[in-house]
């Protein structure tokens, strides 16, 4: 499709000169994008140009009782830097990435190539069931976990029992990270699955045929030509999951309200943006918490894509 | 699993059902590819679906379950106790604090709805304008949006809050839907739709019928586009009705409230201990009736997002 449109384009394009009439005509005509894209290019500008602009504009100020706002350049990009808060909730959301994207690939992936060899209705079946999370809200995920995890409401200690052990506390500051790897795998795989199984049910089955006359197992069909053919999928969800990992805020935030202690406020840099701004009133050093997590988070995106942009479709 | 079913069997379009079919024979094909493994592969597929379903189990049991039937040791946590509390449950909810419970679904709703659609028109409008015209300036606006794409909303929420708060429009609905208008994935999603499905050849032929662009767009685009409009709503919908930090941070009255916040502030109340009331149940009940729309409205509309959702991913 993208070439056929080129093509009409370059048409347009060569026969232009010839007519000139109609060449204004089409100019005129093409004018209509902008009209188009005004409602939402408005939106874009107020509600992001400007609060991005506004974010780096306060970043640079510092309000003080005594003086009021002041300039004072990067300083808070310096305390950002050097404040070990900050640089603790950094490292702390970029281990779950390390972690918790790999996971969630992981089981979408597989679930999703399972998937793709089976038609029967307990396929079907599953595919729903394991999705469904994706329908209920980060805030209810993290706190139905809450009670699983809890020694008072949730089965683990029933669950242990049986064996004969003892449950472990889930929500201690040990645990909690794996917890909350354990919500987020929970609430995100379901989505990442339908997306890859899409992108799995775009493949041109002849292909395997043809692998499989060339005695290819049903394993190296998975790895060697479905895996390759649903790169472009596959890159996506990792951004979507990085994205989302870096802006890590819903589930530590409710899981802190019953795991008392193992969740401090400055967990991750947007819990600790919030407590700034909100509890302690510094909106300049808060905002510069946020952009800097933006340019962060904006940054190993593009750098990711990047990488992959042999096989991502994004810059097309 | 009797809801999936008839799902799928009402009103099936022929479309769908050759697609069945073709699936039915890929997956024959396939099954003779691995040979003998498909016990295998259904029993990690229950082993899945365990795991998927089990907190949502644990919600419609406990949903069901009195203040003091939480904490009891008599029932297990996944099974039902001998009372039988949901009805309860739900009149507590619909009288406690003049009921609430139901302030914040209704706003919910509200937002979700309104910044869904709002949403899902601007990014239609512009998506369609990407793909279909070849205008000044076109490569680098698209360049920026691409780039939006990769900026974290979160990022947005203090300094917007800030400037709302100049505006004096913090703490009203409109601090709430006006940030969620923004979608500049499903402008992409509807951009790269529009290239697949709306020829030029057709709008070409529709002006020289002496159609006008709006009518072009109205009567010839969209129709064809459906697909994404369904996609794109879902997708704003769903980001509306979850996200959590954006009201938390614009409102503040509990009558303005979305349901994630407000059962937040319960959970928030009950494990506070000492002088804080337990609301155990209520904020157990009150989950799972909020759960229940946009599930049920999943398993109803599969027939649509199961494709659309992959709109990006498949080019």
């Amino acid at each position: 499709m993208t070439t056929t449109s080129t093509t009409a384009g370059a048409e347009r394009a060569t026969s232009s000169p010839h007519r000139t009439r109609s060449g204004r005509i089409e100019r005129n005509r093409q004018r209509w994008g902008w009209f188009f894209l005004t409602p939402f290019a408005l939106i874009f500008l107020v509600l992001l140009v400007v609060p991005l602009g506004y974010a780096f504009w306060m970043s640079l100020h510092t309000s003080t009782l005594a003086a009021g706002e002041s300039f004072t350049g990067l300083a808070n990009y310096e305390r950002a830097f050097t404040d070990p808060l900050f640089l603790g909730g950094l490292t702390r959301v970029g281990a779950f990435v390390a972690v918790m994207v790999p996971i969630q690939l992981g089981v979408a992936l597989a679930a999703a190539l399972v998937l793709d060899t089976l038609a029967t209705r307990l396929s079907r079946f599953s595919r729903l069931m394991i999705f469904v999370p994706y329908a209920v809200p980060g805030m209810i995920g993290a706190l139905m976990w809450g009670f699983l995890y809890s020694p008072r409401f949730g089965p683990a200690t029933d669950l242990f029992g049986l064996v004969g052990a003892t449950a472990p506390d889930f929500l201690a500051p040990g645990t909690v990270f794996g917890s909350l790897v354990n919500i987020v795998t929970w609430q995100w795989s379901g989505y990442y699955m339908i997306i890859i199984y899409a992108a799995l049910r775009g493949i041109d089955p002849s292909l395997y045929e043809a692998a499989r006359i060339d005695g290819a197992s049903g394993r190296q069909i998975a790895l060697r030509i479905k895996v390759p053919m649903i790169s472009a999928a596959l890159v996506m969800v990792v951004v979507f999951a990085l994205i989302g990992t870096l802006q890590f805020f819903t589930e530590p935030s409710i899981l802190s309200n019953v795991a008392a202690g193992a969740i401090p406020v400055h967990y991750t840099p947007n819990l600790y943006a919030y407590g700034l701004a909100f509890s302690y009133q510094q909106f300049n050093y808060a905002s510069t918490i946020s952009f800097a997590l933006g340019v962060i988070v904006f940054a190993f995106s593009y750098l990711f894509l990047f990488i992959t942009r042999k096989r991502s479709g994004l810059n097309s | 699993m009797s809801v999936q079913t008839t799902g799928g069997a009402a009103g099936a379009p022929p479309t769908e059902r050759t697609a069945r079919r073709r699936r039915g024979r890929e997956a024959d094909q396939a099954a003779r590819g691995p040979g003998g493994s498909r016990a295998g592969s259904h029993l990690f597929l229950l082993a899945l679906v365990l795991y998927f379903v089990t907190p949502l189990w644990w919600l419609v049991v406990a949903a069901t379950k009195s203040n003091s039937g939480l904490f009891a040791s008599s029932s297990s946590p996944l099974w039902f106790a001998d009372d039988f509390s949901f009805v309860d449950n739900v009149r507590r909810l619909t009288t406690y604090q003049g009921g609430i419970y139901w302030t914040w679904l209704g706003n919910s709703f509200l937002y979700a709805l309104t910044a869904g659609v709002g949403a899902t028109l601007l990014a239609l409008l512009a998506g369609y304008g990407f793909a279909k015209y070849r205008f000044r300036g076109r490569n680098a606006a698209f360049a920026l949006l691409l780039g939006s794409v990769m900026v974290p909303l979160t990022a947005l929420v203090i300094p917007t809050f800030v400037l709302l708060a100049e505006v004096e429009l913090v703490n009203t609905r409109w601090a709430v839907i006006l940030p969620s208008l923004l979608s500049p994935l499903g402008v992409y999603l509807v951009r790269v739709y529009t290239q697949d499905v709306v020829p030029d050849e057709m709008l070409d032929a529709g002006r020289v019928d002496g159609a006008g662009e709006l009518r072009l767009f109205f009567q010839v685009a969209l129709p064809l586009l459906r697909p994404a409009i369904v996609t794109v709503l879902l997708l704003s919908v769903v980001a509306t009705w979850n996200n959590y930090f954006l009201a938390l941070t614009m409102v503040r009255s509990p009558e303005l409230l979305p349901i994630t916040v407000g059962l937040a502030n319960w959970q928030a109340l009950s494990s506070g201990g000492a002088g804080g009331e337990t609301l155990w149940n209520l904020v157990v009940t009150g989950a799972f009736l909020s759960v229940l729309p946009l599930v049920v409205a999943f398993l109803a509309l599969q027939k649509y997002w199961q494709s659309g959702l992959a709109l990006g991913a498949i080019k």
